[in-house]
C-alpha cells in the first residue's frame, strides 16, 4: 500500500499502533487524557489500551462504571475546559447511550456558543464481527454521526492510518468520531516510530486501476483489495480507494477517478439505506452531474438485523467473491455473470481469526 | 419511612428447610441441577466450534434465577441479561430450543438469529435478553404496566448485574415503577465483577439497597446467595405486590460467577481475582446443598431425568437444520 512508499517504517499491527499513537500523544501533551470501561483491564480493549494506566497513572488512564451517557458528558466538560480526552467504547453499539451529549451537546457547543469554547475530544468505537455477536454488537454506525455537523468521523483501514489519523484527531479541536473495526486490530502495516499525523479529510488511492472505481469505509477497503486481486485475473483492472475519513470527505479523490473509469461501486460496513455510500454517490453525482456516464452501485450489509448464525451470516455482508462479481458485471455487463471460486474468496480474516470473545 | 412496609436492615432471614415439601425441594433442586448441567456441557462443547456465539455462563449463581423462579406463576414473566441461560431454563423456557440457538439452528428459540446472548420464550413468559447492559430493566416494566392496567395479579421479575445499577436507565426505572406502584422485582444479580472490573472501582458506595429505598422501594440483601431465602423474599415480595399492597420490590443477592466472563473457561490466572474467592462460595454451592436436602434416591432420580433431557436437547440441536438462506430476510418487519 502506498502508506509504505510514503513513510517507511516497521511493520506494526493496527491494534498497536493505536496504543503507540495515544503513548505519543501524551507524553507530549498533559491534557491528554484517556479513559472508559475496561481500559485497565486484564485484556485492555484487546490489548489496544494494555499497561497504559502504568505508564501514565490513574490520574490520566481510568476506568468508569457502566455509565456512557455521564461518561460523554463528563468528557465534553473536560474538553470544553482545555484538556483533550480520548474516550473509549469496546464497541459501536454501546455508542447509542451517548447519542444525547454527543450530538446534543458536543456537536454544538462550538457554534451555538459563538465559537466561545471548543470540544476537541475523541471518541473511539470498535465494530465486532462474526462469532455470533450478532444483531447489538456488530453494527457500523458511523453513518449516525456523518449527519450531524460538528462532529468529524474517521475510519482508518490499516495500522498505518490508524496512528496517523488518532494523532491527528487527538490534536483536532473537534469531537471525532474514531471507527474502529474488530477484524482490523491484528492486521499489519509499515507505520513509522516517530509521530505524524494522517489529515483529516484526505482520501487515498490504494491501488490503481482504470476499469472501475471501488470505494471501499472501514474494512471493507481490505476486502475490495482482495477483491481487486481476484479481478486483475480476469483481466478487471480495479482502482480502490480508501476515503479514510468520512467528514470531511475528500470527494475530489473520489471524482477524478470515477471521472476517468466511468463506473463507481461503494462498499460499505454498514447498510446502505441513508448511508455513507448513499452519500460518497450523491457527493459524485452532484459535481460531475448526471451527463458524465458514471455507472453506479452500492454495497453494505443486507437491509436486515445481523443474524448470529454462520449459515445466515455469510450471506449479511459483502466479501471479495461478491464484490468481484458485483465489479465484474458493471464492467463487462454483456458477459454471462461471474464470481470467484469461493474458497478463494472468503472474507480476510477467515483464514486466521478464531473466537471466543 | 419507607413505602411497602417494615424496615427489615436488608438482610433476609434464612428460611426453615423443614417448612419446605419434598416436592418444592425436588423441584428447586430439578431446575438447579438442570441449569448447572446444561451449562456444563456447553462450556464441554464449546471449543468443538459448533457453538459459535459467545457464551456467557451463570454457573455459580444458579441459586437467584432458580429462587426467584420458584416462586413466580407461569403467567409471570422474567427478563434477563446476555447472561440469561440460568434465567431462561428456570422460568421454564425450552431446553431444546436453547441448545438449537446456540448451535445456530432453524429450530433455535430465535430461529438462530439471535444466539446465547438473545435468548427468548414467550410461551414460557420469557422476554428476551439483551446484549446491552441495562435495556431490558425498562422494558420488563412496560410489561409490568401492561400486566398492572390488565389487573390479573401478574408480575415481572427484571434480572440484572452489578453493573447495570451504574446505568442511568436503571435509576430512571426505579423512580417510575414506584411512581406508579409497578408490580415488578427488580433483582441484581451482584456477582461483585463487571467484566473484570471489581465493584470497588465502579461504586463509590456499596450501599445499594439504601440507594434503592430513597425511591419508595422496599429492598432485601441476600449475601450469601442461598436459594431457599431468595425464593422466600420473592414469594413474600410477589405476594404483596399481586394484592396490590406494594408497589416494586428490589432485591439484591450476592453470588459468584465461577466461569470467565464469556467464554467457556476459568480466568483466575489473568490476575483480577483470586481462586480463594472461588473456593469460599464453591464450599457454598446451592446446587449441591439443595441436593444435600433430598435422600440419596430422589437426588439420583433427578439427576438422571437432567442427564437425559439434556443429552436429548444436545442431539436436538445437532440433528437440527441451519436456516435457510431465505429467512435472511424474514421478520426484518412485523406483518
Ligand atoms: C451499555 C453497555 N455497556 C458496556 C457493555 C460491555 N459489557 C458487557 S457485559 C459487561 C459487564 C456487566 O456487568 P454486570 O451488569 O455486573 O453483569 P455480569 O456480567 O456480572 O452478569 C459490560 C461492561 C455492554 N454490553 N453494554
Amino acid at each position: 500500500m502506498p502508506p509504505e512508499a510514503a513513510h517507511p517504517g516497521r511493520i506494526l499491527r493496527y491494534v498497536d499502533a493505536l496504543k503507540e499513537a495515544v503513548i505519543q500523544e501524551m507524553e507530549r501533551d498533559p491534557s491528554v487524557f484517556l479513559f472508559g470501561l475496561d481500559v485497565d483491564d486484564p485484556k485492555g480493549i484487546q490489548g489496544s489500551t494494555l499497561g497504559l494506566q502504568q505508564r501514565f497513572g490513574r490520574d490520566r488512564v481510568f476506568n468508569t462504571p457502566l455509565s456512557e451517557d455521564a461518561m460523554s458528558g463528563m468528557a465534553i466538560g473536560a474538553a470544553m475546559a482545555g484538556m483533550r480526552p480520548i474516550h473509549v467504547h469496546i464497541r459501536m453499539d454501546f455508542l447509542m447511550l451517548c447519542m444525547n451529549q454527543l450530538i446534543n451537546m458536543a456537536a454544538k457547543a462550538h457554534y451555538m456558543y459563538g465559537g466561545s469554547v471548543k470540544v476537541p475530544m475523541v471518541v473511539r468505537s470498535m465494530i465486532g464481527k462474526s462469532w455470533g455477536q450478532g444483531a447489538q454488537h456488530s453494527q457500523g454506525l458511523h453513518a449516525m454521526f456523518m449527519h450531524v455537523p460538528g462532529l468529524k468521523v474517521v475510519a482508518p483501514s490499516n495500522a498505518h492510518d490508524a496512528k496517523g489519523c488518532l494523532i491527528a484527531a487527538i490534536r483536532d479541536d473537534n469531537p471525532t468520531i474514531f471507527v474502529e473495526h474488530r477484524l482490523l486490530y491484528p492486521t499489519e502495516a509499515y507505520t513509522p516510530e516517530a509521530p505524524f499525523t494522517v489529515p483529516l479529510g484526505k482520501g487515498r488511492v490504494a491501488m490503481k486501476g482504470d476499469d472501475i472505481t471501488m470505494v471501499g469505509v472501514s474494512n471493507m477497503v481490505v476486502e475490495c483489495l482482495r477483491s481487486a486481486e481476484l479481478l486483475a485475473e480476469v483481466g478487471i483492472r480495479a482502482e480502490v480507494i480508501d476515503p479514510i475519513s468520512l467528514v470531511p470527505l475528500d470527494v475530489d479523490t473520489i471524482i477524478a477517478s470515477a471521472r476517468r473509469t466511468k463506473r463507481l461501486l461503494v462498499v460499505d460496513n454498514a447498510w446502505t439505506c441513508g448511508g455513507a455510500s448513499a452519500e460518497i454517490v450523491a457527493r459524485v453525482f452532484e459535481e460531475v452531474g448526471s451527463e458524465a456516464g458514471i455507472a453506479v452501485k452500492r454495497m453494505g450489509f443486507m437491509p436486515t438485523t445481523c443474524p448470529t448464525t454462520p449459515a445466515l451470516e455469510a450471506l449479511y455482508y459483502p466479501n471479495p467473491g461478491t464484490i468481484a462479481e458485483t465489479a465484474h458485471r458493471m464492467v463487462k455487463p454483456k458477459d454471462k455473470s461471474w464470481r470467484p471460486d469461493p474458497e478463494r474468496a472468503k472474507l480476510a480474516y477467515q483464514s486466521q481469526f478464531r473466537g471466543p470473545f | 419511612m419507607v413505602a411497602g412496609g417494615r424496615r427489615r436492615g436488608y438482610g433476609v432471614a434464612k428460611p426453615n428447610l423443614s417448612d419446605l415439601s419434598k416436592a418444592d425441594l425436588t423441584r428447586i433442586y430439578r431446575s438447579l441441577r438442570l441449569i448447572r448441567r446444561a451449562e456444563e456441557e456447553v462450556a464441554r462443547i464449546y471449543p468443538t466450534d459448533k457453538i459459535k456465539s459467545p457464551v456467557h455462563l451463570s454457573i455459580g449463581q444458579e441459586s437467584v434465577a432458580v429462587g426467584v423462579c420458584d416462586a413466580l406463576r407461569a403467567d409471570d414473566a422474567v427478563s434477563g441479561t446476555y447472561r440469561g441461560h440460568a434465567t431462561y431454563l428456570a422460568k421454564g423456557g425450552n431446553l431444546k430450543g436453547m441448545f438449537a440457538e446456540l448451535y445456530g439452528k432453524a429450530t433455535g428459540c430465535a430461529r438462530g438469529k439471535g444466539g446465547s446472548m438473545h435468548l427468548v420464550d414467550m410461551a414460557a413468559n420469557v422476554l428476551g435478553t439483551s446484549a446491552v447492559v441495562g435495556t431490558t430493566v425498562p422494558i420488563a416494566m412496560g410489561y409490568a404496566l401492561a400486566y398492572k392496567r390488565r389487573g390479573k395479579g401478574q408480575v415481572v421479575a427484571a434480572f440484572f448485574g452489578d453493573g447495570a445499577t451504574e446505568e442511568g436507565v436503571f435509576y430512571e426505572s426505579l423512580n417510575f415503577a414506584s411512581l406508579h406502584r409497578l408490580p415488578m422485582l427488580f433483582v441484581c444479580e451482584n456477582n461483585f465483577y463487571a467484566i473484570h472490573t471489581p465493584q470497588s472501582k465502579r461504586w463509590a458506595t456499596d450501599r445499594l439497597c439504601e440507594r434503592v429505598e430513597t425511591f419508595g422501594i422496599p429492598a432485601h440483601k441476600i449475601a450469601d446467595g442461598d436459594v431457599f431465602a431468595i425464593r422466600s423474599a420473592t414469594a413474600e415480595a410477589v405476594a404483596a405486590m399481586r394484592s396490590g399492597a406494594s408497589g416494586p420490590v428490589f432485591i439484591e443477592a450476592h453470588v459468584y460467577r465461577w466461569k470467565e466472563h464469556v467464554g467457556p473457561g476459568e480466568d483466575y490466572h489473568i490476575g483480577y481475582r483470586g481462586k480463594d474467592e472461588l473456593e469460599r462460595w464453591r464450599s457454598t454451592d446451592q446446587v449441591e446443598s439443595a441436593g444435600r436436602a433430598l435422600d440419596a434416591t430422589a437426588r439420583a432420580a433427578v439427576d438422571r431425568e437432567v442427564e437425559t433431557l439434556v443429552a436429548e436437547a444436545i442431539r436436538f440441536a445437532e440433528e437440527s437444520p441451519f436456516p435457510e438462506p431465505r429467512e435472511l430476510m424474514e421478520q426484518v418487519y412485523a406483518s
